[in-house]
């Protein structure tokens, strides 16, 4: 019974979609329409946070941009569910990140590195390393 | 009982069944349909089927997380509930994220545990999960023999065009094909009548369901472009595990449920990602996607059937 309840619930959607498709007019261009995708979090608007520790939640990084010295190292801990990837420009992909798991990379050269989620790439943070 | 709508290229009803939607496509065209109370839990579909398929996707494998302690578990499910099916399907196909975090145990876990499928054959299509670092060597090693490029193909049924394509590898942000996969698309559709049905398969949806979270495909308005002289295309496509359809122009649009966990509805939580639903729950939002076709009628009827325990 709870089954057929559930089922209802997906049907009404159906029929409230189908109702608007029999209207006859579409608010979407044909072909599909395709918007331009969102923007990206701008990564350089946020303040640099001096942390080492990068919690990856809610689909996002967090603080989205850090300030370490170099010879630092970083750690990253998905808090999500889904898994999630560090993929500093210029670097191996770190392993794909279970929740609970950890990746740490050590940042011996000053500079600014910028990564993302291959995941889910909108998911974008920032590593500037400062000299020491 | 259908009833019949013969102006080209529109939708003009749409109804759903208890137990899933129905299309009828008739002579190309998009027919609405009405139906009765479905006999002895059968899902109404056309009396006469020439083809059927079935479609599941999402699998996950390898997933550890509260909103499914056993993915291997429910894709099991999936795949006795398509062995019990009436008649053996033509295919299966998987629309994608097999995996979860594309291990090299993950892939071998769902080699064979496809392998255990009763049907004609049986395909897949990656989604970004199948290639968690943006390297798709691992999937293309276990699955991409007979496939060109990063893993699309094309094949025929009962008169039916079958494309599988690939928009989840190596994107950035949404699914996207590529030139090189659209150029071959151009190909592999020259030399076919107008008349034949095409059925689109690839992992992320191909239409703008939701580009805030990425379930949209950037350029896949090139690729249906190739296909309006059809007269019937059906898209069926995963990502976004539930069941979301739309009709546009000749393209009738639709995504199965996962065989995993659930994800938000768009726009309806901060973020997609899995949810985590009442364990007694969990079975009804899962499920299978059975296609039948009836080739001379040019009829088809996408019937969801949620998993059973």
């Amino acid at each position: 019974m709870p089954k057929r309840t559930l089922q209802l619930v997906v049907a009404a959607g159906g029929a409230a979609l189908a109702l608007a498709a029999c209207g006859g007019t579409s608010q979407q261009p044909p072909g599909g329409g395709v918007p331009t995708p969102a923007a990206p979090p701008s990564s350089s608007s946020p303040a640099a946070v001096d942390t080492t520790t990068i919690a990856i939640a809610n689909f996002a990084f967090t603080p989205a941009v850090i300030r370490v010295k170099a010879g630092a190292t970083v750690t990253w801990t998905n808090l999500d569910q889904d898994a999630h990837t560090v993929a500093i420009s210029g670097s191996p992909v770190s392993p794909p990140l279970q929740n609970a798991d950890t990746y740490s990379r050590t940042f011996d050269q000053p500079g600014t590195y910028s990564y993302l989620c291959t995941l889910h790439p909108t998911m974008r943070g920032m590593v500037v390393v400062t000299a020491e | 009982m259908t009833h019949e709508i013969d102006r080209r290229g529109f939708l003009r009803c749409m109804a759903w069944a208890g137990t899933g939607a129905v299309w009828t496509v008739s002579g190309g065209l998009l027919s609405g349909c009405s139906l009765g109370a479905p006999a002895a839990n059968k899902p109404a579909a056309p009396r006469t089927s020439d083809l059927s398929f079935v479609q599941i996707s999402d699998s996950h494998i390898g997933f550890k997380g509260a909103a499914n302690q056993d993915v291997t578990g429910t894709f099991g499910l999936a795949i006795d509930q398509i062995n019990a099916l009436g008649a053996r399907p033509a295919f299966v196909m998987h629309t994608g994220d097999l995996t979860h975090t594309s291990t090299p145990e993950q892939f071998d876990t769902v080699k064979q545990m496809l392998g255990t499928i009763h049907a004609g054959g049986v395909f897949q299509v990656p989604g970004e999960h199948d290639a968690a670092t943006g390297d798709d060597r691992a999937y293309l090693g276990v699955f991409g023999k007979g496939a060109v490029g990063n893993g699309y193909f094309s094949f025929e049924q009962h008169g039916v065009h079958f494309l599988a394509l690939v928009n989840a590898v190596g994107t950035l942000g949404m699914g996207h094909l590529g030139k090189d996969q659209l150029d071959w698309i151009q190909k592999d559709l020259a030399g076919l009548s107008s008349d034949t049905p095409i059925v689109v398969f690839a992992h992320i949806p191909l239409y703008a369901m939701y580009p805030t979270w990425g379930w949209s495909t950037d350029d896949a308005v090139q690729a249906l472009s190739m296909m309006k002289r059809f007269g019937a295309v059906t898209a069926l496509n995963g990502h976004v595990h539930q069941v979301m359809s739309k009709v546009e122009g000749n393209v009738t649009f639709h995504t199965a449920t996962s065989t995993a966990y659930p994800q938000p509805k768009p726009g309806e939580a901060a973020n997609p990602g899995p949810v985590t639903v009442p364990a007694p729950q969990l079975h009804q939002v899962l499920g299978v996607t059975e296609v039948r076709y009836a080739a001379k009628k040019s009829q088809v009827a996408v019937i969801d059937t949620p998993l059973r325990p």
